[in-house]
């Protein structure tokens, strides 16, 4: 479980996120919310990258935000980018192996651990291919697989499926889903596509303009008139 | 099924994993065999002028590995490397004076200094990147060549700080001494070819392990690689400390092959050109920086000393292979060279065929 409360970013003369009070329960949550919402800005919180002029976040009962920032994959933190960020120069192996080796688990079951997590994502090809040989969806999937890797305790995708086509993105949402299930972390899925958060996500909370405007089961959430609004418009447009 | 599915899946990624270690060790016999050749027969062939070169591509071909360390792994450029190289040289001749340090530990003295003072050189690395860290590793490169001048290095006479009576590069200075088993030009060159094998296994040992994989994470993107949980102070100074400890006993090296090592034989402008060849030579492997050494110390005295064409011009060259390989080459020579010959081949293959077919046809 992870508890924010009160989270506030301020940048020069920007309140990215503005007294953000919320509870992220366990299993699959999405976060959505339009552009500029501070969706990537509430993941450089938990990674580090960014530091919050007020507020605590409280995971699993530890205060994240006094762990130095590469201290939190160690602890269990991981987390992919909107831009795909797997080393090309590196094989698909040593991609995952690199996560594992700075997670803290022990050496003697790493080939064990990022095998497994690679046959997890369902990843075809070989662990030895280079990543930069690979296709879109596979690059995707790698990532996954060095999220997964190595006890997480919390996963954080930034719009995993951005760029790829439907029936992969439908794909790599059965693959997001059994991560809880698998590996015991807790996830939370930023994505525009709404089919991928309603499809994966038991909860969602919606961010606009830094402001939590809605929290709850994701179906609950999705009907909600804020929610509405905020992605589409005022009420006449609709 | 589904689990049985899953365990097949296992043992099919557990055999590909295996078989990279299979091309390692053929890899492995290959260069045990380039450096038994070279170790043993090159000195049988060459003449005494030739092997001197030949030692000094040697030398090098280590601090080019280091650079492609640096810029290679890391991401990180240093154009400082040449001046690094006449640290370990000065610290080299000093020492081998003051102490009676057997020669090997000489070496690794040498190389623990040579990589203090290249970490403190590469502090601003954790700030700066690209430009800025190039420009600021240039001024180091140019203030050594300042030092060494203003000092008289290397001063000749006996102790750390000493100068022979007759002043600094007298005929009375004694040369730096080589290893005991290593005293003669054959012999010491044979000993400098082992040493560069050892550093370049050092570096290889580094690289394809938890470094390298730290490194190359760094390079791919730093956000990604504190996410990943990389402390990227410690592995950007690892680097650094890596890649100075290699110059700095390379710098030994020549501190003992030259015997009166002089401030002149280092120029700023020379961890340029160290920069430029390694990148012509190819930065992300061992053959990349041989060919680093051979471009920067063999073609010199080839069209110098060999064929008295002043080797000035090689300047020129190495820019312009230099911009060929930044637009179109990262990978350098040893990547862009067997593809190019492998273009060519298929080149000839079909103008043959299409000669071929052309004289039946007329037939």
């Amino acid at each position: 479980m992870i508890e924010v409360s009160g989270l506030t970013v301020r940048f020069a003369g920007v309140t990215p996120i503005d007294d953000v009070s919320v509870v992220f329960p366990g299993g699959t949550c999405g976060l959505i919310g339009p552009n500029g919402a501070g969706k990537t800005t509430f993941f450089n919180v938990l990674s580090g990258f960014v530091k919050p002029a007020a507020g605590s976040i409280s995971a699993f009962g530890e205060n994240l935000l006094r762990m130095a920032d590469y201290r939190r994959a160690r602890w269990g933190l991981r987390r992919t980018f909107q831009t795909e960020m797997a080393i090309e120069k590196l094989s698909v192996y040593d991609n995952v192996a690199m996560i594992h080796e700075h997670s803290g688990a022990k050496r003697a079951i790493r080939r064990t651990d990022v095998l497994a997590a690679i046959d997890f994502v369902g990843l075809e090809a070989s662990p030895k291919a280079k990543v930069g040989s690979l296709g879109a969806r596979e690059r995707r999937l790698v990532e996954v697989a060095r999220a997964v890797v190595g006890s997480p305790r919390v996963v954080l995708l930034d719009e995993p499926a951005a760029g790829l086509p439907d029936e992969e993105t439908v794909l790599l949402g059965g693959v997001i889903q059994r991560i809880p299930g698998e590996f015991g972390a807790l996830v939370i899925l930023v994505d525009h596509d709404m089919s991928l958060v309603s499809g994966c996500c038991e909860t969602t909370a919606v961010l606009d303009f830094g402001k939590l405007i809605a929290s709850g089961p994701t179906a609950e959430v999705l009907r909600n008139e804020h929610v509405m609004r905020a992605y589409l418009g005022t009420e006449e447009q609709l | 099924m589904s689990t049985a599915g899953a365990r097949t899946g296992r043992a099919e990624l557990a055999r590909a994993v295996q078989s990279i270690e299979r091309g390692v060790v053929v890899r492995g016999v290959i260069i045990a065999a380039l450096l038994a050749f070279v170790v043993f027969a090159v000195p049988t062939l060459v003449g005494a002028d030739w092997l001197t070169t030949f030692a000094s591509v040697s030398i090098y071909a280590i601090v080019a590995a280091g650079f492609g360390i640096l810029y290679g792994r890391v991401g990180m450029i240093s154009l400082g490397q040449v001046a690094l190289l006449s640290v370990g040289c000065w610290i080299g001749t000093r020492l081998a004076y003051a102490t009676s340090l057997p020669f090997p530990v000489l070496l690794l003295v040498v190389g623990v200094i040579t990589g203090v003072i290249g970490t403190l050189v590469g502090l601003p690395s954790l700030r700066l990147s690209g430009l800025y860290l190039a420009l600021i590793t240039l001024m180091f490169a140019g203030a050594t060549t300042i030092v060494l001048s203003v000092i008289d290095f290397p001063n000749g006479g006996h102790g750390f700080t000493g100068r022979s009576a007759t002043g600094a590069l007298s005929t009375n200075t004694p040369p730096v001494r080589r290893p005991s088993m290593a005293i003669g030009d054959t012999a010491f060159f044979r000993y400098i070819v082992i040493v560069t094998a050892v550093m370049f296994l050092l570096a290889l040992v580094h690289v394809s392990a938890k470094p390298g994989r730290a490194w190359a994470s760094i390079r791919e993107s730093e956000p990604a690689a504190l996410a990943a949980g990389v402390n990227i102070t410690l592995y950007k100074m690892w680097a650094f400390a890596l890649a100075s400890f290699m110059t700095g006993v390379a710098g030994c090296l020549l501190a003992a092959q030259v015997g009166v090592p002089r401030a002149i034989t280092f120029q700023t402008q020379d961890s340029l050109t160290l920069a430029a060849t390694s990148l012509i030579g190819g930065i992300f492997s061992i053959w990349g920086a041989v060919v680093a050494g051979i471009f920067n110390q063999l073609l010199p005295f080839v069209f110098q000393a060999q064929w008295g064409v002043n080797s000035n011009f090689l300047l020129i060259l190495f820019g312009v292979g230099l911009i060929q390989v930044l637009l179109t080459a990262p990978g350098g020579l040893v990547e862009q060279f067997p593809k190019d010959m492998a273009n060519l081949g298929r080149l000839l293959f079909r103008g043959v065929r299409r000669l071929a077919g052309g004289r039946q046809k007329a037939s």
